[in-house]
């Protein structure tokens, strides 16, 4: 892998703190990416369930105004962008190159500054609550209730997703050279397994995606801070610019939410009915459609914005095309499980209660893009209803099961089950309860985002079942953190293969080791490590003789750099130039610094591989 | 499975729920209940979308649900299952029937679509010019001259032509019962309509967050017959010549015109700030959302922020004294043009 | 340094894997700058009417100028494939030179771009004056910061070309600021038409 004549350097290993800091392993990325994304999913949820406290009851008089516009504004970005987002890039850090066969990423420096990026504007957009206030122009932020209508905290929601969306867009491409350019021998396209196949196409679109929501974000920065006039019709601005360019990036990042899960759920359905995916390409074909139709229909989410008959029916029926691939996904994993032997785990549970939720998820989805009916539903609680259950029902069913999945793999620990099928049922029935009931509020003329109702309009019922599910679900929620506290503390001696695996990651120790695989292996077939099992193999085929293998050094920069830019957003915001240079001068010094010093890594050497297989076995 | 017997014993409950769920709905509000003929349409569509919907989600359940018992792995059961690849017959069939059944779904949807988009002139629409406000709505009759605050009066029968724009934030305008919403964007007119077949008080909503009293932004569409509606008019033209007849209504006019008139308007006198409170007398909600009570008018006046946050009105609390504010009320209780 | 160049592949900016996944990245990245400009672009051309009163395109551009800066900086499009011509003939010294000229001309085109947009603050037309300066300044700013960072870019490879010479390792940078130059310069003839002819034509 190294150049010709370089001299490998001694290796360069930190411990403690220092070492989660400096790791550029995608495995330790991936922890990393699921401890911070954990932990703004907290907060997300906890916002969540301080809005269903004030819409208990009608008139209540706990967060009105501006207060429950903060926190259903940053409710929504929060969860969109600092939980789903990281727990997806976590999941794909953590199994992604070992799904390929791959001893690493393929820029594992960049890995980590996508993370430390995303960290930090992640914290930066949290400040604002401690700074004089949290955004509250919704997770939308339409102008000109954005861009002139509000105050200081939509300023914390422009740089922190700034600086947080090119820390995602990076991971977007790291991913996509990782699954095209470091597939193990015989690792084939057509042999890819399911979960990375959605991963790339997941990274696709963020490639594709998030800088048109950079660009929004700059047109909305400029004519907060610097008094452009995008967004000011009295000036020629036109306000509607920035929905088309929001929703060109908001509608693809639904399928980036979602498209991984598929990949999960495809997982987890195999293996727990011991069977094959049924009708694999047609899988890949369908993931593939999702992902390019994604790009198409951006427009199905403002059919009340007065685009005109033409363009309100061209999109609404381009979005009912993508119930077909959708549907074809959904019969697929159906008949996978048809004829299997279907094992009630955990992670298998989340995949059965995924199927009905988001059927019902993509149901009101064909309803929506029905654009003269959507004019009823638009803003209302129905799309409330609509989203969360393709974004709770279907993205968050499937990375739960994940981590019941690959925690395993991740940590080394297995889950408890118990603790596992309560922390489903309560989530399921809670989030059901939670989400059924707000269907009928938006028919009945409930409008979202409104931190308050009259008694009187038939908004009582849904209204109080709703909060008692979203407390479900926080039990739910804390069911889950009793199970990993309690998992964290019993020792580390999961198998490497605890579910009869069929892909490669269960054919490599628990958790992995640093260099994942110490011998590349030979894929020869789909699901890798099922067919050396049907051969009667117990291991995969090294595809090399065991040698030295080359590391990547591990660097404190990825995570300086993110703090220069987190300086510079206070500059910007705050209008300190001397604030803003020295930040972006950390930033540019550092990449002056990583270009200057070239990288050669480090090795471990056969003996030390030698040892590790030995302390596996013993 | 325990958990299935748990989830089985639930569904009563749950279709309990359903039908206390859809039995519900204010008959003035729901888009469930539709009232005139664009929201028929609308809901006709729902209704299309949703029949369509629940046959494919009835099958996927057959299906989930027998897969779910039948191929449980019993105990002993050991060996590897077949292994499928795939059928093409059945890729094809699940692939060509939701074609066809969105096939079923876009044709009345286009049409629909295009339908309601519709622009029509001439005497038999009554044109009214919509500007949305933080928050509250004002409402204007080109052809009549005549302008309301929060109550839109419409005759029944007739197709109301609406232009829509924002005097500062995007809101939406949006009547459930009579039709679905239409964005007010600043610096743009939007177009739709809608029509009432029975006289009623439909009730309103702003359906896009707007800032902070975004919840509170409701209005009425009060349908009358077209003869109550001709003399409502008439009213309201004549309003000019209304006198307030009390003492204290009197002395309420004069702190009126003294600090009230350069942001409300009465029978065409006055700015355009606030709504305009010709007919004030004849609402049924004071802002919106208060029941209508001398209290609350006065609590209003005095402490406007208290009652909806982030208004544009000013506090006269400390401004006008309490004698003032409650001649006011009397006054503005007297702008009557039907009751 | 002669000898070590003797060995390296007809292709030294892909010899190594890390030099296939820089160059692959690099490719994509450029992708995902395509939808970044694309962006800007479908927002200059629904805000390029919206002057609000203030200068209008056809009153402030002079084509003379921005005709001058569009040659310069598509004759350092050339002046890069020439570095990388001398790249692959494994020819550092003329690699460098040619990188060196390029970017004297992109400092020459920056130096325009400052003078132009002195000029139109002068006339009135500045990021604040109306939705069209607010279009004009961030698409065109966009695309003289993408200069900039390439100049800066370039200068500090050419000054790591004197100490580390032509290696598999530092062959695929060279390769990639070329590549990014060429896109910078593409975005350029973009900017030259929908901006400046569309905008003097007036419609």
């Amino acid at each position: 892998m190294v150049g010709h004549g370089h001299v490998s350097h001694s290796p360069k290993r930190y411990t403690g703190l220092m070492d989660w800091l400096t790791t550029v392993d995608h495995k330790k990325i991936g922890i990393l990416y699921l401890i911070a994304g954990g932990f703004f999913f907290l907060i997300g949820g906890l916002e969540a369930i301080l809005i269903r406290v004030q819409l208990m009851y009608p008139e209540n008089h706990i967060f009105v105004g501006a207060t429950f516009n903060e926190l259903t504004t940053m409710h929504g970005t929060t969860m969109i962008f600092l939980a789903a987002m990281p727990v997806i890039f976590a999941l794909m850090n953590a199994i992604v190159p070992l799904q390929i066969g791959a001893r690493d990423v393929a820029f594992p420096f960049l890995n980590a500054l996508g993370f430390w990026l995303f960290f930090m504007g992640g914290v930066l957009l949290n400040s604002s609550w401690f700074l004089g206030g949290a955004p509250d122009a919704g997770w939308t932020a339409y102008p000109p209730l954005s861009s002139s209508f509000s105050g200081h905290g939509v300023d914390f929601y422009v740089l922190g997703l700034q600086i947080a969306g090119v820390g995602t867009w990076i991971g977007g491409i790291n991913f996509l050279v990782t699954i095209i350019n470091m597939r193990a021998p015989g690792m084939t396209f057509m042999r890819l397994p399911l979960f990375t196949w959605t991963a790339f196409v997941t990274s696709a679109m963020v490639l594709f995606a998030f800088p048109a929501i950079t660009v929004s974000l700059v047109l909305l920065m400029f004519d907060r801070l610097f008094h452009a006039n995008f967004f000011n019709p009295a000036s020629g601005g036109n306000e509607v610019i920035w929905e088309h360019l929001f929703w060109i990036f908001g509608h693809p990042e639904v399928y980036i939410l979602i498209l991984p899960c598929f990949g999960i759920i495809s997982e987890i359905v195999t293996i727990f009915s011991k069977k094959r995916l049924f009708g694999y390409s047609a899988m890949v074909f369908a993931t593939v459609l999702i992902g390019f139709l994604g790009f198409m229909v951006w427009a199905h989410h403002m059919f009340t914005v007065g685009m005109g008959p033409v363009a309100n029916a061209i999109f609404g029926v381009a979005t009912m095309l993508i119930a077909i691939p959708t549907g074809i996904k959904i019969f697929n994993w159906l008949f996978t499980m048809w004829g299997g032997h279907i094992r009630f785990t955990t992670a298998m549970l989340y995949a059965v209660g995924f199927i009905p939720t988001f059927v019902i998820g993509g149901m009101t989805g064909v309803m929506l893009a029905v654009p003269a009916a959507d004019l009823q539903y638009h803003d209302t609680y129905f799309v409330i209803a609509h989203f969360h259950y393709v974004i709770v029902g279907g993205m968050a069913f499937g990375l739960f099961g994940g981590l019941y999945l690959w925690w395993p793999k991740m940590f080394g620990r297995m889950l408890n089950e118990s603790l596992g099928k309560w922390n489903f049922w309560f989530f399921f029935i809670g989030f059901h309860l939670t989400f059924f009931p707000q269907h009928f509020l938006g028919l009945m003329g409930m409008p979202r985002r409104v931190f308050t109702y009259l008694p009187g309009q038939g908004f009582e019922l849904g209204n109080f079942l709703s909060s008692i599910g979203a407390f479900l679900m926080g039990v739910a929620t804390v069911i889950l953190i009793i199970n990993i506290v309690v998992t964290n503390a019993l020792p580390k001696n999961a198998p490497a293969d605890p579910w009869d695996g069929r892909t490669l990651e269960w054919a490599i120790p628990s958790p992995a080791p640093e260099y994942n695989f110490a011998q590349t292996p030979l894929v020869r077939g789909l699901d890798a490590l099922w067919t050396e099992k049907m051969a009667g193999k117990k291991e995969m085929t090294p595809a090399e003789p065991l040698g030295s293998i080359h590391m990547p050094s591990a660097s404190i920069m990825p995570l300086i750099m993110a703090i220069g830019l987190f300086i510079a957003g206070f500059g910007f915001m705050y209008h300190l130039i001397p604030v803003i240079v020295l930040g972006l001068g950390i930033t540019v010094v550092c990449m002056f610094i990583r270009s200057l010093y070239d990288d050669h890594g480090w090795h471990i050497e056969p003996d030390e591989i030698e040892n590790n297989r030995k302390g596996v076995k013993a | 499975m325990s958990g299935w017997k748990k989830a089985s014993r639930l569904l009563p409950l749950f279709g309990a729920v359903i039908l206390a769920l859809t039995g519900c709905g204010d008959p003035y509000l729901s888009a469930l209940d539709p009232k005139g003929p664009v929201a028929e349409a609308q809901l006709s569509l729902v209704m299309l979308s949703f029949y369509i919907m629940v046959g494919v989600f009835v099958v996927v359940m057959v299906i989930f649900t027998y897969v779910l018992i039948k191929f449980r792995k019993r105990p002993g059961q050991n060996g590897v299952p077949k292994q499928v690849e795939g059928n093409h017959k059945l890729e094809i069939i699940w692939t060509v029937i939701p074609i066809l059944l969105l096939l079923i779904l876009a044709v009345p949807t286009v049409i629909t679509t295009f339908h309601l988009s519709e622009k029509k002139t001439g005497d038999d629409v009554l044109k009214v010019k919509v500007t949305a406000h933080q928050f509250w709505w004002e409402f204007e009759y080109p052809d009549l001259g005549l302008a309301t605050g929060q109550d839109l009066y419409i005759p029944t029968g007739k197709r109301i032509e609406f232009e829509l724009t924002s005097a500062d934030v995007i809101h939406s305008f949006w009547v459930p019962a009579l039709a679905g919403k239409t964005d007010t964007n600043p610096g743009q007119t939007n177009h739709m309509w809608m029509q009432a077949d029975q006289p009623g008080v439909y009730k309103g909503k702003c359906a896009e967050l707007c800032g902070p009293s975004h919840a509170l932004m409701d209005f009425k569409v009060v349908a009358v017959t077209p003869f109550d509606f001709k003399s409502w008019a008439d009213k309201m033209k004549a309003a000019v010549n209304r006198q307030p007849t009390t003492a204290t209504a009197q002395q309420g006019a004069q702190v009126f015109q003294q600090n009230c008139i350069g942001c409300h308007a009465i029978a065409g006198k006055g700015g355009k700030l606030g709504p305009n409170l010709t007919a004030f007398g004849d609402r049924d909600k004071v802002a919106g959302i208060l029941e209508f009570k001398k209290e609350n008018i006065q609590r209003w006046i005095k402490s406007p922020q208290e009652v909806k946050p982030g208004n544009k009105m000013p506090s006269f609390g400390g401004k006008l004294s309490d004698q003032d504010i409650s001649n006011l009320a009397d006054y503005l209780q007297t702008l009557k043009v039907i009751k | 340094m002669k000898s070590e160049m003797a060995i390296l592949p007809p292709n030294p900016e892909k010899a190594t894997l890390e030099g296939k996944n820089k160059v692959l990245g690099f490719w994509l990245f450029l992708g995902g700058e395509m939808v970044l400009f694309g962006s800007l672009f479908a927002t200059f051309i629904a805000l390029r009417h919206g002057t609000a009163g203030g200068p209008k395109a056809q009153e402030l551009f002079s084509l003379p100028m921005v005709a001058l800066a569009t040659f310069i900086l598509l004759t350092s499009s050339l002046t890069s494939v020439l570095a990388i011509l001398g790249m692959h003939r494994q020819n550092v010294g003329v690699l460098r030179g040619w990188l060196w000229i390029t970017v004297l001309l992109g400092v020459a085109f920056l130096g325009l771009e400052v003078y132009e947009f002195t000029e139109y603050v002068n006339e009135g037309h500045t990021i604040s004056s109306s939705a069209f300066g607010s279009a004009f300044y961030t698409l065109v700013g966009f695309h003289g910061g993408h200069v900039l960072a390439g100049v800066t870019w370039i200068t500090l490879l050419i000054a790591q070309s004197y100490k580390k010479g032509l290696t598999v390792i530092t062959a695929p940078k060279f390769y990639l600021a070329s590549l990014y130059w060429h896109f910078v310069d593409l975005v350029w003839v973009f900017i030259f038409t929908v901006v400046y002819l569309i905008g003097k034509v007036g419609t």
